[in-house]
This record gives structure tokens, sequence and C-alpha cells, in this order.
């Protein structure tokens, strides 16, 4: 039987020109090659967003410095921010949620291909658009052309009296673009994982990643609207003369706090999940064992995902609300510490007795646990609104919430690259230059964000583009700028190990790691259609069916075989 | 290639799933609904706030155009019953009829605004009861115009005689749309007309 | 790089030799420009500091941990339980995590099976949800009261009150019950546990959103255009307590600095009445007065008993009494009030204040008719 692939094999690179493979990828409507897109973009846009981020960290290494104006300090934390979520993890969740999904469920490809291409372009003209400011408007006090509001863009800075020109029309309308485009990604993702699963994939017993990956578009289509919403009132208010947050006219400037916040806060667990998607597969790969607690680790996503809908006010502790509201919001912030606690115990659990192997994968997985472990803490004392009075708007949020995006998400997406790099590319990376790439993040990682919860109980503020020297603040942002360094240096490591490993690394076969769902029963890389025949599956774990006949998972589940 | 034969005869296992276009157009709506969500609470909390200018007392109830949108639902409904019976002159008849209802609802608010701009004054830059009444009652509109181009593409077709019997699902799938676009009339209605007077 | 010089006046409740040593410190210029000499140095410099300043802060003028008013003093206290909770959890299952690293490695020798798969365990699984529960019960409690107790107080009825309007990028004060405006720097009374005077502040804005945090006195609280909000505090010493705006609000958030100067009574009466008279009366009518009400000046301040009367800018009438300009940005001294006119963006780039484009002379005169508005 003879496979097709679309992988870059040597006999591809050599036939076709260069016009016709770029063709290929640019009309591609497979699900496989529009996840690579995504992916490959988000990792450009990291790089961007790093660059901006290694700026404000020079400005800030010493008090009262002048390595940028302010002006220029602030159009950076802005496009850092806006940036960094909207164009490089947004991306990144579409893009293995894009490759993976219709693998996992024994798909041919997403319900929707076209709307998928569209999706994605939708994306990539975005941040295009996003970036174009630089060159094309203008912003507070004629200063500076991106935008310098801030990534929550509040009102009434947001007015045109207090941003003329168009940097903050930049920001709104790629920010639209992009959130449509997040839309038709997860109607795709929602009908893919309902109508398309294979015979014998109940919802039961789907990979974990794919049930999370499901609540995951549940809350898109749910929260990325209500910013929808937010930006049409802000261009109303902008160009037809609205007075949606025009304090002048009795309008309220807390109004967009709270619409920003309602898909602020679920936005950052459409960002967590995924990671959490990421180590409930790779986890026990690499410790050999089942994942503990199938229905409850789904319980519990499904869970967060609810109460991830009624936290947002803990972002508006400082802002007067009653001391009813603020503490209805603790009650519903602490509460979701409580199923993504169970989740850490239950990865816990799942390394418990089993045989870990530290490949690269696992080692991001593990130093993962680990720090999530304590950015759920610095979030549970964030939760506390008396300690977010002081704390709130400080470093220590900065260092928290990046805690939880570099230290959990970003860490669980390096492991997910190189888990399933062999399966995308047919190649294995370089092992050695893996765990360089990890220690050096991770001796980077904790200089930076470790030290700078330091500042934040020192009571520096954030987004300030210097600050006063003899309030004990000077040593902690320096080490925080060195720590960098070496992030950058892994970056560098990553991005050089990919590119060698693409091009001369080993051939990877299609089952590297021994693992147990669907996608590594197909070539690496996949043919365009998937399977050469469509799955029918009896348990959560197929392969270990086929690979432990004597002691198949289906004797153990709940429904048996069939 | 190695790869690791996981199918096994299916031999009598039941799978039925359901339609990935009807359950595309759910996930749409509800994103569409949290959109309308959000001015629904906007109009609701800017009721009375307003500093100067007209308030919704000036609004006449527009119950013609209401009974029109509604009875679009029970006619599309019809269209699509008789589409999977294969009846395409009926099918045809009730989805011009559909169409027809949905540009008299749209002439109709058409007509209101015009009145509250030249008589009453009131316009999206008035005050805030202008901003969220426009932009809510506009956005409804606006999801109506989009529902009347899709409607009339396929009254086209209809019309050329192309629409038969095994396009119902697309044209079902449609119709939910159009559906929801009432229901949202019903909400805003409630909201503008009735709660907020 | 520069670095710009904190000398603040030597008088009751200034910054002790402690503070002003470290200041120096700050300001030398370092042999590499900010290399480990100098940070070593700042840390010890802090510590000593530390044990030498006279308000009693522990770290640093604004940090968590040297509470200075009951607001603070609450949410410290808080703080200490939520942190000690945070870290017994972080001991426990860190423990665990670093335990099944260690003892479940998979080692090189062994029989190449596959370990048993556990599918999960209900005990274990309901244990470590009704203990968080728990948790979260305990710690949801623990915060309310401190809500209640901060945002519902019974505060007496001669509380000091101040009306706080947040501009981009300044503070501007009014003491309704005393007649008094200012800018930048907040005076309120010290405040006697035994007989507690606290000032209740009223946080108004005139743009954009704004926020008012000294740490040390208490939490941070927005001020928010046409959405008053009211905070409270009640020093227990006299001193400077320092801050900054918490909320960005422009291009000069960043200076945006918070000074509280909390007088004993006596010292506070003082300041109100002298704050309440217009500018002093037999002033020359020098050119440089003239030149105030004849330039663009009076348009954005005030100098009460003048012409000038303009509310955009800060209230100039008592000018001479802060220790510093552009709200903290730089101190009150005669270079820096004529560099301040001359070109504001070399102290503050980006504020609002416009350059006025005038000859030398015109500045030296106007910089001395500012000098004598004490």
């Amino acid at each position: 039987m003879s496979t097709e692939s679309v992988g870059w094999t040597p006999t591809e690179l050599a036939a076709r020109p260069l016009v016709d493979r770029l063709h290929g990828w640019v009309t591609t409507v497979d699900h496989k090659r529009l996840g690579i897109l995504y992916i490959l973009y988000a990792i450009v846009f990291l790089v961007v967003g790093g660059v901006e981020a290694v700026v404000m960290r020079i400005q800030l290494a010493q008090p009262h410095n002048d390595f940028v104006s302010p002006q220029v300090f602030n159009q950076m934390f802005t496009m850092h921010g806006t940036t960094m979520i909207f164009f490089v993890a947004m991306p990144i969740v579409f893009g293995f949620a894009n490759y993976l999904v219709p693998l996992m469920i024994g798909a041919r490809d997403m319900a929707f291909p076209r709307l998928n291409a569209f999706s994605f372009w939708l994306t990539a003209f975005g941040g295009l658009l996003l970036y174009f400011s630089f060159v094309g408007g203008y912003g507070l006090y004629g200063a500076g052309t991106a935008p310098d509001v801030g990534w929550f863009a509040y009102a009434p800075l947001t007015s045109k009296t207090f941003s003329p020109g168009h940097s903050t029309d930049f920001w709104t309308l790629s920010l639209l673009v992009a959130g449509i485009g997040s839309i038709g990604g997860a109607v795709n993702l929602i009908a893919t994982i309902l109508c398309l699963r294979c015979p014998g994939m109940t919802l039961g017993r789907m990979p974990l990643l794919v049930w999370l990956n499901l609540t995951v578009a549940g809350l898109v289509l749910l929260v990325i609207s209500p910013l929808t919403a937010a930006q049409m009132m802000l261009m109303i208010d902008r160009y037809l003369g609205g007075h949606f947050f025009d304090t002048q006219a009795g309008g309220s400037a807390v109004i967009w706090m709270h619409f920003f916040w309602v898909f602020g806060h679920p936005e950052v667990y459409v960002l967590v999940i995924p990671a959490f998607a990421f180590a409930s597969e790779i986890i026990p790969v690499f410790s050999r064992k089942a994942i503990f607690g199938y229905p409850v680790m789904v319980a519990a996503t499904v869970g967060i995902g609810f109460i991830s809908m009624a936290v947002w006010a803990h972002h508006l502790f400082t802002i007067g609300m009653s001391a009813a509201a603020n503490t209805f919001f603790v009650l519903s912030t602490m509460a979701i510490a409580v199923p993504t606690g169970i989740k850490i115990f239950n990865w816990l659990a799942t390394m418990w007795g089993g045989k870990i192997h530290f490949r690269t994968p696992m080692l991001f997985c593990v130093a993962f646990l680990f720090q999530f472990l304590i950015a759920g803490l610095t979030g549970v004392m964030l939760a506390s609104a008396p300690l977010d009075w002081q704390l709130g708007g400080s470093y220590f949020v900065v260092a928290h919430f990046h805690y939880v995006i570099v230290g959990g998400i970003l860490f669980c997406l390096f492991a997910a690259f190189y888990y399933w790099f062999p399966k995308m590319s047919g190649r294995m990376y370089l092992e050695r230059l893996g765990k360089l790439h990890f220690w050096l993040f991770v001796v980077g990682f904790h200089l930076t964000f470790d030290f700078m919860h330091i500042p934040g109980l020192l009571g520096m503020p954030r987004r300030i583009y210097t600050y006063e020297p003899g309030r004990g603040w000077d040593v902690w942002n320096l080490i925080v700028t060195v720590g960098v360094v070496f992030q950058v240096v892994g970056i560098l490591v990553f991005v050089g190990n990919l590119l060698w490993s693409l091009l001369h690394g080993e051939r990877a076969g299609s089952d590297p790691w021994d693992a147990w769902t669907l996608e590594w029963s197909t070539t690496s890389p996949p043919p365009e259609y998937n399977f050469a025949t469509v799955p029918v599956v009896k348990s959560r774990r197929p392969l270990w069916d086929v690979k432990h006949p004597e002691d198949p998972d289906w004797r153990y589940e709940p429904g048996g075989a069939g | 290639m190695s790869t690791t034969a996981v199918a096994a005869p299916a031999g009598g296992l039941r799978w039925e799933l359901p339609s990935p276009g009807k359950v595309g157009m759910f996930a749409l709506i509800a994103a569409e609904s949290a959109i309308f969500v959000i001015f629904v609470v906007a109009y609701l909390f800017y009721l009375g706030k307003s500093l100067t200018g007209p308030t919704p007392a000036i609004l006449h109830t527009p119950v013609l155009i209401t009974v029109c949108l509604l009875s679009s639902s029970l006619t599309i409904h019809a269209a699509v019953a008789a589409l999977r019976k294969g009846k395409g002159g009926l099918f045809a008849g009730a989805w011009l009829l559909t169409f027809v209802l949905g540009a008299i609802f749209l002439g109709g608010t058409a007509r209101e605004w015009g009145h509250l701009i030249r008589v009453e004054g009131l316009w999206i830059d008035t005050n805030l009861f202008g901003t969220t009444y426009y932009s809510l009652v506009g956005l409804h509109a606006f999801h109506v115009t989009a529902g009347l181009l899709l409607l009339g593409t396929v009254a086209v077709f209809a019309l050329l005689g192309k629409v038969r019997r095994e396009h119902a699902e697309p044209v079902d799938i449609l119709s939910l749309y159009w559906h929801f676009v009432d229901v949202v009339w019903v909400v805003v209605f409630t909201v503008v007309y009735v709660i907020g007077r | 790089m520069r670095r710009d010089g904190h000398r603040p006046r030597r008088g009751a409740g200034e910054p002790s030799w402690g503070l002003m040593w470290l200041e120096r410190q700050a300001k030398q210029p370092s042999p590499s420009g900010g290399g480990p000499e100098q940070t070593g140095e700042g840390l010890v410099g802090l510590s000593v500091a530390a044990a030498l300043a006279g308000p009693g802060y522990v770290l640093s003028p604004t940090d968590l941990f040297s509470p200075a008013s009951s607001p603070a003093q609450s949410v410290y206290e808080l703080s200490v339980f939520v942190v000690a909770v945070a870290l017994a959890i972080f001991v426990v299952v860190f423990g665990l995590l670093a335990y099944a690293v260690l003892r479940f490695r998979h080692r090189g020798a062994d029989d190449g099976r596959e370990p048993p798969q556990v599918y999960g365990s209900t005990q274990i699984e309901l244990a470590w949800t009704i203990i968080p529960v728990i948790i979260v019960i305990v710690l949801f409690l623990s915060s309310a009261r401190v809500i209640a107790a901060v945002q519902r107080p019974t505060l007496p009825e001669d509380a000091v009150r101040v009306t706080v309007i947040g501009h981009q990028f300044w503070w501007e004060y009014r003491y309704p019950g005393l007649n008094v405006v200012t800018a930048n720097e907040l005076h309120v009374p010290v405040s006697d546990p035994a007989h507690p005077r606290p000032t209740i502040l009223t946080l108004l804005s005139a743009d954009t959103d704004h926020s008012f945090w000294v740490p040390r006195l208490a939490g941070k609280t927005d001020l928010i255009p046409n959405f008053p909000n009211t905070m409270w505090i009640d020093p227990h010493r006299t001193g400077l307590y320092e801050g900054q705006c918490a909320q960005y609000c422009g291009t000069q958030h960043a200076k945006m600095l918070l000074r509280v100067y909390v007088d004993s009574r006596e010292e506070f009466d003082r300041w109100a009445r002298e704050q309440a008279r217009p500018a002093s009366p037999g002033a020359a009518v020098s050119r440089g007065r003239r030149l105030f009400e004849t330039t663009a000046c009076i348009n954005c301040h005030t100098v009460a008993g003048t012409a000038a009367n303009g509310r955009f800018g800060p209230d100039l009438t008592h000018l001479m009494s802060r220790e510093t300009i552009a709200s903290g940005a730089a101190p009150n001294t005669r270079q820096n009030l004529r560099l301040w006119i001359e070109n504001p963006d070399a102290i503050k780039p980006g504020s609002l204040m416009p350059a006025m484009q005038l000859e030398r002379q015109e500045l030296d005169d106007l910089t001395g008719y500012l000098l004598t508005l004490r």
C-alpha cells in the first residue's frame, strides 16, 4: 500500500519548483498544513514580542534610564501584551488543535476545511495590521504610532480626546479581525469534535486533549464576542460620536473594564487549558501509565470553563466596587483553584508509581508542574481582594501572570513542540540541544520571574517607563533583566534545533515515543488523508490495546468493549 | 511505511453523529448571542442615565413589523418542510414570502429611524439613549440584512428551479440562522419597547 | 544614564540620615554603569537604611511589610496568614512532586515491562477535593472579614476630608472644610490610636483613570472619571510616605508620584491655616508677576488673591511650601523651576505643561516671582 506524504521528503523537495510548493501552502485547506502555518506564525511573533520585552527590560535595568523615551516604552508594553496574547498564544492554541484533533479522533480533516483556512488568514492579517501601526498611525501627543494604551486599552484613555490619531484604531481593528478568525476556528473545532469522531470513539473515549480543546472552543465562542462587542462600541465612540464610554456625557469608564475582563479572564483559560491538554497527553506517555482519573479531569476542566466566566471582576478589585461584589468575586476566584489544583494532583498521581523517562518533552512538563503550582499559589494570594488592593497593578501581578503564561503555558508548548515535532516533520530533533534549551530556559525563567515578585512587594507599579532610585527596586530589576539573556539564548537554541532537525534530523518512525493515541498509528508525517482506513476504537488508548492484546484498556473502562 | 493498524471490522456498530453543519450553525449562534448580550447589557445599564436629550418615551411600539418578522419564522419553517418533501413550488413561495416579510421589517425600521432622526432629533451621537438604541437595534438590523442577502441568494436559485430535495439540509441550516434573528428580535423588542419604557 | 538628585529639606519628620546616605549611594556614577559593586552596595545600604530610617520601614519606603495605618495593617496581617497557608501547600505539593520525580525515575536496568496501570481512586480524589475546598473556605472567610473592615469602617465625625482629583499627570487636593487647595503633596494629621483622627479621601478624576497607591498607608483605590470613590487612612506615625499612580494614565504615568506628609496635629493645623491664605499680600508687583498674569500661565494655574484662577494645572498659591515639583519628578529648587518653565520635557517628557517660549530674562523674572509664593 503506497502512502503519499505531505512532509518534506527529499524526493519531493527535488521534484517540485519552489513556487508550486509555496502555492500549495498558501492555498491549503489541509488541517495539518494550517496547523503548521499557525505554529510558525506564532513562533515569528514570539520572537517579535520577545524583542519588545528585551527593550523594556533594558530600559528598566536601571532607574531613570533613557534607553527609550516614555512614548516608545508605552508602545512596547502595549504591543508586547497584545502580540503575545493574540498573535502568539491564540495561534498556537488553534495551531496544535488543528493539527492534532482530527488525527486524534480518527478523522480525515476538520469539519469545515475552507473555514479553517479563512480563519487562519484572518488571524494572520490581523497581526500584520497591528504591526502596520508602526508605519500608519499616530498616537498620544503625536509621538509614536503603535498603540500605547496598554493591552487592555481602558477607557477613557482610548477616546479620541486622549488618543488622537489612529494608533488605538489599529489595536481595535486588528483584534476585531483576529477575533473573527478565532470564532471561526472555534466553530470548526466544535463541529469536528462532536461530528467527526471515528466509530467507537464515544465522548468518554476521546483523548483528554480533545476534551480540553472542546472546552476551549466553547469558551472562545462565548468570550471573544464580548471583546468584539466592546470594540465595536469603542469604534462607535471614536468615529460616530457615540457615548458608550464617554464620561462627559454620563457614560461609564467602568463598563469598558467589565466588558473587557468578561473576555479577558476566560481568555487566560483559553490559553492555559490547551497547555493542560499537552501535559495530559505527554505526562502519561513518559510515565508509562494511563492518566489518573480521566473522568474527573474532564469534569474539572469543564468546571473550570464554567467558573472562569464568573471571576472576571477580580481584575477590578481596586476600582471601588461594593464590599459585597468584592466578596463574591473573592469566593468565585478562589473556588476555581479547586478544580485547577485537582488537575495538578492527577498529573502527580499519574507519575506516581510509573517509570518516568526524562526526555525533553517530559522535562518541560515536570518544570511546568512545579511552576504552575507556584503560579497558582500567587494567584490565590491575589484572589484575596485586600491583598490585591496592595499587589494588584504592581509587578507582583506581572510576575504572577508571566509565571502562568511563560512558566506554565510556554513550557508546555515547548513540551508539545518536542513531542509532536517527529510526527509533524518525520524527523527527530537533537535531544542534547533540547535539554540545553530546557536548562537555559529554566535558569532564565526563574531569574527573571521569581525575582520579579519582589519589586511588586516593594511597591513598584506596572507600566512605568522608569522608576525612582531609593525605593529598593533597583537591584531586583537588574536581576530580572539578566534572566532575559538566558531565555533569549534558549530560544535561539530551540529555533536552531528545529531548523537543523528539519533538514538533517534522523528519520522518525510513526511512533517514536511508544504512545497510545491515534495520531501515532499513522506515518510521520501523516499522509494528506491521515489514515489509510478509518480506525475503529474500543477504549481511550487504542494503541495500548493493540500493543497489549492480553491486557487491553477496554476491559477496565466503563462501557467495556464496543 | 510502518503504521499500526487499528481498524477492526465494524460489524454492526451503529455510529451516528450530529450533522456538522447544524452543530456549526449552533456554535455560530452562540457566539453571536454573546455579542448581543453585551449590547443589551449596555442598553439596560444606561437606561435613565442620559444627561440630556430624548428618552425612550418617544419610541413607538413597532407592532406591525414585529408581527411580520415573527411570522417569517413560520413561513421559513413551512418552506423547509416543503423542500424536505420535495414540493419545490411550495418551497419557493414560502421562501419568497419569508423574504418579503423580512424586507418589510427592514423597511419599517428605516421608517422609524427616519422619524426619530428628523422629527425627534435622536441620532447615535445625541446622548446615551441614542447611542445604545441605535447600536442595539442597528446590530440586529444588520443581522437581518445579512440574512436577507442569504435568503435572497437562495430565492434566486429557487426561482431558477435549481433548489431540490437534496439541498434541504443546507437550507434548513440557513433557516436556523433566520430563526436566531427572530429570537434576538424578541429579546431586543422586550428590552427596548417593554422594559425600557 | 542620568540620575536625578533627591535632596529633601531637613526639618521635623523628614527622612533620616540613613535614607540620605542611601540616596547618595544611588547618585554615585558607578564605574561600570551599574555593576555588581553598586548593587552590592545597594543591598548593604538598604539594610543599614532600614535600621536607621525614621519612619520605620522594613525594606523600602514603599514596601508592604511596614504598615503605618489601619487599612494597610489589616491587609498586612491577612497577607501573613495567606502567605503562610500558600507556603504550607507549596511545601507539601512540591515535596510530593519532587519525591515522585526522584523515586519513580525509569532506571536503565529494568525488565522493560509497563508499570501497573492505575486509572483512578475515588477515595484519594475525594480527599484532594475536600481539603482544598476547606482551605478555600478558610481563606475566603478571612478575606471577607478584612474587606468589611476596610470598606465599611465606622469613622469619627471630625475626620479630615480631602477631595483628590487625578489629572494627567499630577494630583489636586482640595480640603473643603478647610478652604485649602493644593497640589501634589498631601498633608494629613497623624492619628493617635487612642483618639483617632483619620483622613477620608474622596477620589475623582478630571480626565483618565488613575490610582492612589501609598503602600504603607493603604491598598490602592482607583480614580475614575464619573465614578467617585472613597478611601480612608489613619497614619499612626508622622513622616513622609511615598507612592505613585498605579493605573496607567498616559505618557507620564511613571512620574505621577505621591508624597503624603503626616504631620502632628499642631503642624497640620498650622499648615492648613497657611495654605488657606491667599498669596502673600504686599508682594511687590514685580516684572515676574506681571509676566505671569499676562502670559498664558493664568489660563491653567491659580494663585489665590490674584487674577490667576486657571484650573487645568496645579494651584501655585503656596508653591514654595512644597518640596518637589511636577508631582515629585524633581526637587523644588530655583534651577528646576526655571528648567520646568523653559523646557518641561527635560524633566517630564510628555507632560501637559507647555514650554513657555520665554526669553532668558523673562524666565529669571518669572522664576523669581514663583519663589515668592510661599
